[in-house]
């Protein structure tokens, strides 16, 4: 399977092209059609990173044989290393790469690991010269996000059956959900960076048509074009960067190359430091608006409007780790552009730092639950970005798998209240005490909730706290990233905070609404309890080695890394200053305090305990302030709409109008008006005066001609002689002088 | 003038002087004959004219023709000339209307020219050729001439003189 | 004899006779240079006729002389139909053909 990994997005593909051909002539009208074809790419994704797994047994001794199932055809410089290394483990070799290797092995005093990744590609088209492939980059990455995004698929398709059953375009909604798959899945095994722009652009169409599903309501066509250009400023980033790229690794796009390439001294053929730097930028930039990073993230959640199990696939679990993914794909470009490693400072860190707390924030005045639960994301995936710029590449995949779950178990157990509220996502004025009515969403909620809270042992508390200990504040390995580490603590307080908030206002407290709420179906529930025990037990995967109290798990510990980090040529190793972060014991207590404090303090609140709370805003002129810029979101929304797309529309429109009508119209205008002139000046000067005096001149000409020569013509006879006479005697002269010589 | 003079043929010198006589009166008289006011001398001028022509003949040793010269040019066409005369009512006496004045200095250019042209190609071309004295041409030759010769030409020529009787008399006819 | 002296001759007659016919007026008096034009030509052909040998130039002679006769004759005839249509001979009257 591992050689064959193309056919899982194929499979989707052509799940979308039948459902579009025949999808409404079958019973059920396309969805099983999705749900068949999803089905079966979840199990080829498990196959796959079951054989990946039992590779990763096999030891790769050197970095040559760990490239052994890189097609040399794909990337040239595996290629090279290959064939340099010939499979002799301990043997010195000449260049970086060597030196690089026996450092680590002098280090770790451990037989190394190398993963083994399996890039193939075949041929796609030409260019000017420049060969472009398109292939398969499988590794411990990829396989991870084969699963995670054919598992949650599956489980939207089934969610998605009840919930928009008998919608207006059920069949075209199944088939966007598998383009969406297709184009995932193609994204996530890009083996070079046009592929990988080329599945990034197609996500971003699916998302803007799955949010505009119901498109007849303007706000929800507005919220696909907001969600559509905003991605658009961001990818400007993305097409500079990789062209920067494309030439930085001498002529390729592949991936492998490039990684290659970015992770040797410039000495040795790597890429220069201000390139890197430059081209980290660029993508930042892309990474900043598909994954919803402060400033460009204001597209999630007018991104809402789109059906609830489409958020949950799109805009939680799969779509928005889009970037995540992509820096975790190109670490080297980014580890050694923004030197990463052992520093207290960069701007991915910063970034994402920056949108964990703001972000969070925002979640504390939506009266919409689904609202707040984009802003949990965008939080999220701040947390995300910031633990890839601290360095902490394992956590924040870690973090990208667990999200996944317990995000997406949150979203559908949104999208099961609503359906059960008659279609309103109004937590504020239509829910309350909903847990006795509701029970299995209620449960799987607060599963969910609890996960993201990071309370232990549910998966999120592994994940948050791993990234929290590789912001090496208290740690001392990476750098020290303390400014990070607070920021991401105040976070996960917050998320705490206003995701009880949600929790209170929907499931206690008195039924507000003027409905019957009613539990939802299996079809809804089912992927819900199954979401709901992926949030709880996936933390296991990635179990630290040294835990609180002395525990010691051993073998059992640091299994995703094992399986998943990628280690090699290809990615930053010791001598770039790469590390990893210990478990931290105090780290998680505080971490773990800070979640408990949040939800204390917010219940406290809505119960009634902290009554000088209630009412702060009427009260304080300031608490009223910040109260309403974070109604506002930070007058963002202003500032794009209002400020800058109006300072360059009405100047544009303006400015546009005023050429049409004065230049251009002036010019054609002008044209008519010269054309007459010239016509009626040819008339006037030419024709009349030149033409005609010239044909009445000829005329007069001849006729005076023929008076002149009238005088010949006496009518007497004899001076006809006299002529005829001279002529005669002139002519025989000439030819007496002539003939005679 | 040497050659005119010389005395290669036993008779030259008389005949160079009859012609140069003869030569004087002829164009003497053929100038009198375009230029007169009257009518009548001009006819008899040109009887003069016609006569130095016979003597040419004569002097040319072409004797019927000179005859025949007198008998019908004189005799016959100068009467008809003078018929005419009488018959159209030409003013006797001296009358100024025989000239066009104004075409006087055309007619006298014209024949400038023609005269200049003729004789300077004569005397460029023939330059001293001699005429060659002969036994004379009898008359006996002549009509064996005619009657072998140039036999259509004389019928056609009665015929011509036919032809011209008649028109002059259909055209006279007073109708 | 120069044969060029009567061939002179008979180029001064003819320039004469070409004025004549170019100047005079009545109809009668240019009959009558014509003549003086032909009698020209006659002298001429005579004169080369004595050149060569043969009678050739002297038949021809008389053969004109025959037309010479001729012409006159129709000639006249013509004139007097002028006279009798416009009471004068005066060449200069007849210009109904001037253009």
């Amino acid at each position: 399977m591992l050689e064959h990994v193309w056919i899982i997005p194929a499979l989707m593909a052509l799940s979308f092209v039948l459902i579009l051909a025949i999808g409404k002539r079958t019973p059920g009208k396309g969805h099983f059609i999705g749900i068949g074809f999803v089905a079966i790419a979840f199990v080829l994704s498990i196959v796959t990173g079951a054989q990946w797994i039992s590779r990763s047994g096999e030891v790769a001794h050197s970095q040559a044989s760990a490239l052994r199932d890189v097609d040399p055809s794909c990337s040239a410089r595996a290629g090279e290393l290959a064939a340099e290394g010939g499979g002799h483990g301990t043997e010195a070799e000449a260049g970086a790469h060597g030196k690089a290797r026996a450092v680590v092995a002098a280090e770790e005093g451990e037989e190394e690991h190398f993963s083994q990744p399996v890039v193939n590609c075949v041929h796609w088209f030409n260019s000017g010269g420049l060969e472009i492939n398109v292939g398969t980059y499988l590794d411990g990455q990829s396989a991870l996000m084969l699963i995670v995004v054919t598992f949650i698929s599956l489980l939207v398709h089934v969610f998605s059956t009840d919930y928009v059953g008998g919608d207006r375009r059920y069949t075209h909604y199944f088939g966007f959900l598998s383009l969406f798959t297709a184009s995932m899945l193609f994204f996530v095994l890009a083996e070079n960076t046009l592929q990988m722009i080329v599945g990034w652009e197609l996500v971003g169409v699916c998302s803007f048509a799955l949010i505009g599903h119901w498109w007849e309501e303007k706000p929800n066509s507005d919220a696909a074009l907001k969600a559509f250009l905003t991605n658009r400023v961001g990818d400007i980033g993305l097409l500079v960067g990789v062209i920067i790229l494309f030439f930085a690794a001498k002529g390729s796009f592949n991936m492998m190359d490039i990684n290659l390439a970015a992770n040797s001294p410039e000495a040795a053929g790597g890429i220069s430091h201000n390139l890197l730097l430059i081209s980290s930028l660029c993508l930042l930039a892309a990474v900043m608006s598909k994954s919803g990073q402060f400033i460009l993230h204001t597209w999630l959640p007018d991104a809402m409007a789109g059906p609830t199990p489409v958020s949950a696939l799109i805009h939680a679990a799969t779509m928005v780790v889009a970037g995540i993914y992509m820096v975790a794909r190109l670490y080297p470009v980014f580890f050694n552009g923004l030197s990463i490693g052992g520093s207290s400072f960069n701007v991915l860190a910063l970034v994402g730092s920056v949108t964990g707390l703001f972000g969070a924030l925002l979640g504390f005045v939506q009266k919409d639950i689904k609202k707040t639960l984009a802003y949990s994301t965008v939080s999220q995936l701040g947390f995300m970005v910031a633990a890839l710029g601290v360095g902490a590449w394992t956590a924040a995949l870690f973090h990208l798998f667990t999200h996944a779950m317990f995000k997406a178990c949150l979203f559908l157990g949104a999208g099961s209240l609503s359906h059960g509220n008659h279609h309103s996502f109004n937590m504020v004025d239509d829910y309350g005490g909903l847990r006795k009515v509701m029970p299995k969403t209620y449960a799987t909620y607060m599963v969910g909730f609890l996960s993201l809270a990071g309370l232990f042992p549910l998966a999120g508390f592994w994940s948050k706290d791993e990234i929290l200990a590789g912001t090496g504040g208290m740690n001392d390995a990476n750098g020290s990233y303390t400014f990070v580490l607070v920021m991401l603590l105040l976070g996960a307080f917050c998320t705490a905070a206003y995701m009880t908030r949600t929790v209170w206002y929907s499931f206690f407290g008195e039924y507000r609404g003027h409905h019957h709420p009613h539990e939802s179906g299996p079809l809804i529930t089912i992927p819900l309890i199954l979401l709901a025990a992926m949030g709880a037990i996936a933390g296991f995967a990635n179990l630290p080695e040294h835990f609180w109290f002395g525990i010691d798990f051993g073998s059992l510990a640091l299994k995703f890394e094992h399986y998943v980090e990628p280690v090699g040529a290809f990615f930053p190793g010791k001598e770039q200053g790469f590390t990893h972060a210990e478990f931290n014991g105090t780290l998680a207590l505080v971490a773990t305090a800070a979640g408990l404090l949040g939800i204390g303090l917010t219940a406290a609140f809505y119960t009634g305990k902290l009554p000088f709370l209630v009412g702060l805003t009427s009260r304080s002129k300031v608490a009223r302030f910040f109260k309403r810029i974070l109604e506002n979101k930070y007058y963002l929304d202003w500032l794009y709409t209002d400020v800058i797309v109006n300072f360059v529309k009405y100047p544009l429109a303006k400015a546009t109008y005023w050429f049409n009508q004065n230049a251009i119209d002036g010019v054609v205008n002008g044209a008519g008006r010269s054309a007459v002139g010239a016509g009626r000046w040819v008339y006037a000067k030419i024709d009349q005066g030149a033409v005609d005096r010239t044909v009445n001149g000829v005329g007069q000409v001849a006729g005076a001609t023929g008076g002149e020569l009238r005088r010949f013509q006496t009518g007497h006879v004899q001076q006809y002689a006299a002529l005829f006479f001279a002529a005669a005697a002139l002519l025989a002269g000439v030819i007496v002088v002539v003939v005679g010589g | 003038m040497n050659a005119l003079l010389a005395a290669d043929v036993p008779f030259a010198v008389p005949a160079n002087i009859a012609f140069g006589i003869g030569a004087a009166f002829m164009v003497f008289s053929a100038i009198k004959v375009v230029t007169t006011k009257n009518v009548v001398h001009a006819a008899l001028y040109l009887v003069l004219v016609l006569a130095g022509v016979g003597l040419n003949y004569l002097l040319l040793q072409a004797e019927f023709v000179a005859i025949t010269q007198f008998l019908v040019y004189i005799g016959a066409i100068v009467v008809l000339f003078l018929f005419g005369i009488m018959l159209t009512r030409a003013p006797l006496g001296i009358s100024d209307d025989l000239d066009n004045h104004k075409a006087r200095p055309a007619g006298i250019l014209t024949a400038i020219i023609v005269l200049t042209v003729t004789a300077g190609s004569l005397i460029s071309s023939f330059g001293d050729d001699k005429v060659a004295f002969r036994a004379s041409n009898s008359v006996a030759e002549i009509s064996d001439s005619i009657f072998s010769t140039y036999l259509i030409p004389f019928e056609v020529v009665s015929v011509m003189l036919l032809a011209a009787l008649i028109g002059a008399i259909v055209l006279a006819r007073k109708d | 004899m120069l044969i060029n002296q009567f061939l002179l001759l008979a180029a001064v007659l003819f320039a004469i006779g070409v004025y004549g016919v170019l100047v005079r007026r009545n109809g009668v008096l240019v009959l009558m240079s014509i003549e003086l034009i032909l009698n020209a030509v006659n002298i001429n052909l005579v004169a080369f006729g004595a050149q060569h040998a043969g009678a050739s130039g002297q038949v021809f002679a008389l053969f004109v002389i025959a037309v010479a006769a001729a012409e006159v004759g129709v000639g006249l005839a013509i004139v007097l139909l002028i006279y009798r249509n416009r009471r004068s001979i005066d060449l200069d009257q007849l210009d109904e053909m001037k253009g």
